[in-house]
């Protein structure tokens, strides 16, 4: 037996450590992979309350998550090679065309 | 006892290669710590009794989509990241609000009057059931993800091909 906090606290720590690599790193491809950390993360607290309350329809969603992160890795990825092609860097703070 | 143990273990795993992730400098080593992340999740979808998404979990995201990662990253030829000096604000602001942001998540969740414990494989994830569901249920959102999966193939394609590939299939076509 095994308390739903504990899935729900381990679940927490996975989205904060994607916030924080999202806020700290600086290689464009790195932020995309703590974006999929987040989306782990809530994954995770889907089948735990699906358990948690006898319905199937959390892990239909956790199905619908990763369809949904497939099609944003696939044209994050692209949308990355292409800024690649433009500006020959993968660092987001020489990436300031759209700033002030 | 054996579930806590369990739990912990495959939690220990997550955790490690969530810190690892942010740790290291090189995106090759934080996307291989990430598929540690991703695998060490399906063990306890597993412990949850979700059969169908940890193996969803373990073919699609630490396989597909991570790979898709990795031949990014090589085909980019991406190095270590440089620091620099924009990041100090988002540093300066930011990691106070999310240990803030933390804070209150774990607070709200063991503040709450204890929700109850989860046994192991409490719920059957099984494949048929969960098939009823998406195909009886959900089968319209089921329907508009596959349009979605084909505006994506559509947008990653154009995105990532060479802009006189482009141009010169538009002449064709003019």
């Amino acid at each position: 037996m095994v308390p739903l906090s504990c899935y729900l606290v381990l679940s927490g720590i996975l989205f904060v450590c994607g916030v924080l690599g999202f806020l700290i790193k600086r290689n464009i491809i790195t932020i995309f992979m703590s974006i999929e950390l987040m989306l782990n993360g809530v994954n995770l607290s889907f089948v735990a309350f699906a358990a948690q309350w006898h319905s199937l329809s959390g892990q239909v969603f956790v199905f619908f998550v990763m369809v949904v992160a497939a099609a944003e890795a696939a044209v994050g990825l692209a949308i990355i090679i292409a800024v690649y092609r433009t500006r020959e860097t993968l660092n987001v703070d020489q990436v300031n065309l759209l700033k002030l | 006892m054996f579930h806590l143990i369990l739990f912990l273990f495959f939690g220990a795993i997550c955790v490690a290669g969530a810190v690892n992730l942010l740790v290291q400098s090189h995106p090759i080593n934080s996307a291989l710590s990430l598929i540690v992340v991703m695998g060490a999740l399906a063990g306890e979808y597993l412990l949850l009794g979700a059969e169908f998404v940890a193996a969803v979990q373990v073919i699609v995201y630490a396989g597909a989509i991570m790979v898709l990662f990795l031949i990014t990253i090589m085909l980019l030829n991406a190095g270590k990241e440089e620091r620099s000096k924009g990041s100090r604000v988002a540093i300066l602001l930011g990691v106070p609000g999310v240990v803030i942001g933390g804070a209150l998540i774990g607070w709200t969740i063991l503040e709450r009057p204890n929700p109850g414990a989860v046994t192991i494989g409490a719920l059957k994830g099984d494949p048929a059931v969960i098939a009823r569901l998406l195909f009886h249920d959900f089968l319209l959102p089921f329907e508009v993800t596959s349009v979605l999966i084909l505006i994506a193939i559509m947008g990653a394609v154009v995105l990532a091909s060479r802009p006189e590939a482009v141009a010169r299939g538009a002449r064709k076509d003019g």
